[in-house]
């Protein structure tokens, strides 16, 4: 290898040297470097000399875009994921009850009298607090993702999504709509009402689909519907027609009764985010198949309980590194306002760890305008999270863009480095038990999440390399 | 919200928005004086929900393509609230935020910015030693040769970055390094010089200058200058970035010989690299400097031999009146520390032990102030002194002010300063040093690096200082040798 004249130089630092270069005729480049987040220099060093960082972060990246996600059956959650009487799977990292807010609490409340533990709701708070015969875990240790609360118990219908590499599976709840549901923590009669037709009417008609009419390829959908103004997130309008057109002429000729396919054909077509609960578990089963790379700084889960906020990550095995949830900033409905909402939930938020929602604003700008935000906000967004991310999907694309894929991948040293927040598009839930739905908006995680997880990352290396390490300590400088 | 408050409620069949735009169009409304509660939705069951818990009653046969415009005003709302409620509404519908023109923000990182770069770019890195490892490692992840100015990057920091380069093939320049100059382009502080057949390994960036100057002044030009950064040869990094450039070099069919500049390696790496030259097909002058050892001049001057070319004499121009020596010590104030190294070297020869921030020997610091009552020599550029301010080949400032008190001082005999031209070197650095110079009543001697292609003009340079009343030498070393004599002359003490 020889050296030539350079035809590029990119300067990062001083204007002053990348202007002395400019004036000799050579292109510059300038990179609008700013110092990384408060105390995270050292780590960010000791991160980057990992001489495992960067084949395990192509290793993560190329197992996350390399999985594809079919639905392959639906059926109840004692079924498909052996949840026992008292089980109750939650949205977020860890909480015990005692730090649960109202959301979450309402839709456990509401779950304990759907599962026939409590005849009223509000009995289960005593449940809950004596904790004997009920326990409480987060989805994501179950194979599982959860909308807002995301609370799961054994009687609700599951989708459950293969990938056919593998085998591995996830599974995730059948969305209920908006408004009064139990996963914004509404558990009014009508509440339950709706989701034991769920399961009683839905749940076995779009199992009797999906294993006629063969699996349903759920990334393929996600491709598409990028294309057509879905971010899979705050808006899944078209996939949720696509998921429709794939399964509507299997439900009708189910041999089901003719009323009960039309009201389930009714209830799916007139809930945008039907698509949802599959864009979650296809996003989980991509990110699945980057845990556990050992110098691995992409980021594989995050998500909400209301209460904190946590992220897991490819190379810090299960570890959850939590900091307090933040509230949406968006619009409210009816009379709501910000005092009524409470703070970010859900696992919803596996989305954008995957590229999607918040990531792939660009793709549907009608969402940017949740703050009152414009067109090119929307493009500026998906851009900025390009900045944050180790590559892009090159299967999910964004016309607008030039059909640049999606920035995927969330690398927690980028984040440390520009102080750039993922952007997350979601729901926001009535901080009072049964309220429901309050509105929509955009948050960010709490900041410190992500030095947090910098920090154990640095630590692992140091301790993998502790023998080197010892060695160049020990020695003198000339 | 009283139930006499009135109420008005608005079913629009056939008009729709969607609910982002509608929630917006609610909030304006809301905000209106004389409103007390406003709503306008699509007439989904949900939506109709809202509505009616907010008080309002929909008609039975809304529908969910029905746009429902609910309004109620407060009892004291003037008249025409109801009128201004129903056109902002109407304005709200139709506004519409004009784009801005879409300009893409610049990368935030270094891996950002390669992302969209031809392969062959190269990066410099200038932010912050502690920050400079995550930067420089996005270069060499993506394959492109790195130039790392930064200083005081931990050690640690460079022998990753530099064992991740070595497995890439990829070279680091640095850190610490200050001067390189890649097929004509200077990066860095570096001169002007014409292509040629020389390739330079310069551990020392003013080292590297000199030498680049002074071959340019005997019409012998540079293929490439790769600088290695000061910690290279140390016994930690054990010259994996003077390997990596030796191997670069060799490989260039345009370079016939190759001149390593350095200090002294540790004993060990000096036999290791020379092993390692000597295994290379393009013959290798290596010019350790140190006591007892040739300076930068001697240096160009056995390459000057081994290429078959001349040696010039070296110009030294004299000032009109010459200024008498009058006795007392030596002070030395320089921007490059190679270059205030090689005048301790040359000087302390003659004149025994001299004091300095960067002493040859421990024991000879001068004080916090600088000063000592001795024969001094300053480095401004060194890591202590630029913590917080610009290097002094950009910010003349603090060497200055410090001429000015040495000046002053009736122990000093001679001056004896450098200057440096070339890329990024402050733009006409004898406007302030010239005017300075003619204030003392000391004989000055300077060296001016510099090629007559340079920015600043080295003819203009030179003339400048030799008209404030300054013997200008283009060898640094020249120039110490000629201060010495200076002080001599004039009884040393």
């Amino acid at each position: 290898m020889t050296t030539r004249t350079p035809q590029l130089v990119v300067g990062v630092g001083a204007d002053l040297f990348a202007d002395a270069v400019s004036g000799q005729a050579v292109e510059v480049t300038r990179v609008d470097w700013r110092p990384p987040m408060d105390g995270t220099a050292v780590d960010l060093a000791g991160v980057a000399g990992d001489p495992l960082r960067a084949a395990a972060n192509e290793q993560a990246l190329a197992a996350m875009l390399g999985v594809q996600a079919l639905l392959v059956d639906v059926g109840p959650a004692s079924e498909v994921l052996g949840l026992q009487e008292g089980e109750f799977l939650h949205a977020g990292p860890p909480i015990g009850w005692e730090r649960t807010s109202g959301p979450l609490r309402g839709a456990l409340m509401g779950g304990a009298a759907l599962e026939g533990l409590v005849e009223d709701p509000e009995d289960a708070v005593a449940l809950f607090e004596a904790g004997t015969s009920v326990s409480l875990e987060p989805c994501h240790h179950r194979g599982t993702v959860g909308p807002m609360a995301g609370v799961v118990t054994p009687s609700m219908w599951m989708f459950v999504l293969e990938d056919p590499a593998t085998g591995r599976r996830t599974h995730c709840s059948l969305n209920e709509g908006l408004g009064k549901v139990l996963r914004y923590g509404a558990y009014a009669p009508d509440v339950l009402t709706r989701l034991r037709w769920m399961g009683d009417v839905l749940g076995p008609l779009l199992r009797t689909a999906v294993r006629a009419a063969g699996p349903v390829d759920v990334t393929g959908i996600l491709t598409q519907m990028l294309q057509m103004g879905d971010e899979a997130h705050n808006r899944n309008r078209a996939g949720t027609l696509m998921l429709l057109r794939d399964l509507a002429p299997a439900m009708a000729m189910s041999g089901a009764d003719s009323a009960d396919v039309g009201e389930s054909l009714r209830f799916v077509g007139a809930n945008d985010h039907f698509f949802l609960n599959l864009a979650m578990p296809a996003c989980k089963l991509a990110l699945d198949a980057a845990r556990g790379i050992e110098g691995s700084t992409m980021v594989v889960a995050m998500a909400r309980n209301g209460t904190d906020f946590g992220i897991q990550v490819a190379g810090t095995g299960d570890e959850w590194f939590t900091g307090p949830a933040q509230v949406a900033d968006g619009l409210y409905l009816g009379d709501h306002g910000p005092d009524d909402a409470n703070p970010d939930i859900g696992d919803s938020a596996i989305t954008e760890t995957a590229g999607i929602g918040g990531f792939a604003m660009a793709t549907a700008p009608a969402i940017v305008r949740l703050v009152g935000g414009t067109v090119p906000d929307a493009l500026a967004t998906t851009r900025r999270m390009h900045e944050i991310t180790l590559g892009e999907n090159p299967r999910w694309s964004v016309p607008i863009l030039d059909f640049r894929g999606v920035p995927s991948g969330i690398d927690v040293t980028r984040v440390c480095r520009t102080g750039i927040l993922p952007q997350i598009n979601t729901g926001m839930a009535g901080r009072v038990a049964g309220t429901g739905q309050v509105g929509a908006g955009l948050v960010t995680p709490p900041a410190e999440i992500f030095p947090a997880a910098l920090a154990r990352l640095a630590e692992r290396a140091r301790e993998r390399a502790a023998p080197r390490g010892a060695q160049a300590s020990g020695a003198r400088s000339l | 919200m009283t139930s006499s408050s009135p109420s008005h409620v608005e079913l629009r069949p056939g008009a729709y928005a969607d609910s982002v735009a509608l929630l917006q169009v609610s909030r304006t409304l809301q905000q209106l004086s004389g409103v007390a509660a406003a709503q306008v939705a699509m007439a989904t069951p949900l939506n109709v929900e809202v509505l009616t818990q907010m008080g309002f009653e929909v008609p039975e046969a809304a529908t969910a393509n029905d746009l429902v415009v609910a309004v109620r005003l407060t009892d004291d709302a003037p008249p025409d609230a109801l009128g201004r409620a129903h056109a902002a509404m109407e304005a709200a519908l139709a506004t519409r935020t004009e784009s801005a023109s879409v300009e893409q923000a610049p990368s935030r990182t270094t891996a950002s910015a390669l992302r969209s770069a031809p392969a062959d770019s190269l990066v410099l890195v200038s932010v912050p030693g502690p920050n400079a490892l995550v930067e420089a490692i996005d270069a060499v992840e993506a394959g492109c040769d790195v130039m790392v100015f930064s200083d005081n990057m931990p050690l640690d920091d460079e022998l990753a970055l530099k064992h991740a380069a070595a497995e890439r093939g990829v070279l680091v320049m640095g850190p610490d390094c200050g001067t390189s100059v890649l097929g004509g382009i200077g990066l860095g502080f570096a001169n002007t010089t014409e292509p040629g057949p020389v390739g330079l390994v310069a551990a020392s960036g003013t080292g590297a200058q000199q030498l680049l100057c002074l071959l340019d002044h005997a019409g012998v030009g540079v293929t490439h200058a790769l600088g290695v950064g000061g910690r290279d040869l140390s016994a930690q990094v054990r010259g994996l970035s003077t390997r990596a450039a030796l191997a670069r070099l060799d490989a260039d069919g345009s370079v016939e010989l190759v001149v390593l500049v350095s200090k002294p390696p540790a004993d060990d790496v000096a036999t290791e690299i020379r092993a390692y030259a000597d295994g290379l097909a393009t013959p290798v002058e290596l010019a350790f400097l140190g006591p007892g050892r040739p300076d930068l001049t001697a240096a160009a001057e056995a390459t000057l031999r081994a290429l078959g070319r001349d040696v010039p004499a070296w110009p030294v121009h004299e000032p009109s009146t010459a200024r008498e020596p009058r006795g007392g010590h030596l002070r030395g104030l320089f921007v490059g520390g190679t270059l205030c190294d090689e005048a301790m070297l040359v000087a302390g020869a003659e004149l025994g032990p001299i004091r300095s921030n960067i002493p040859l020997e421990a024991g000879l610091e001068v004080g916090s102030d600088l000063t000592a009552d001795a024969h001094t020599m300053v480095d401004f550029g060194d890591d202590d002194l630029t913590a917080g301010r610009a290097h002094p080949m950009i910010d003349p400032t603090l060497r200055l002010e410090h001429l000015a008190r040495v000046a002053a001082d009736p122990s000093t005999g001679v001056i004896l300063m450098d200057v440096v031209l070339g890329h990024a070197a402050e733009p006409d650095p004898a406007a302030l040093l010239a005017p300075a110079i003619a204030a003392t009543t000391q004989p000055v001697v300077v060296s001016v690096v510099g090629t007559s292609a340079d920015p600043q003009g080295l003819d203009r340079q030179v003339a400048a200082l030799v008209g404030a009343g300054a013997q200008v030498h283009l060898s640094n070393a020249g120039a110490a040798r000629a201060a010495v004599a200076l002080t001599l002359a004039g009884g040393a003490r």
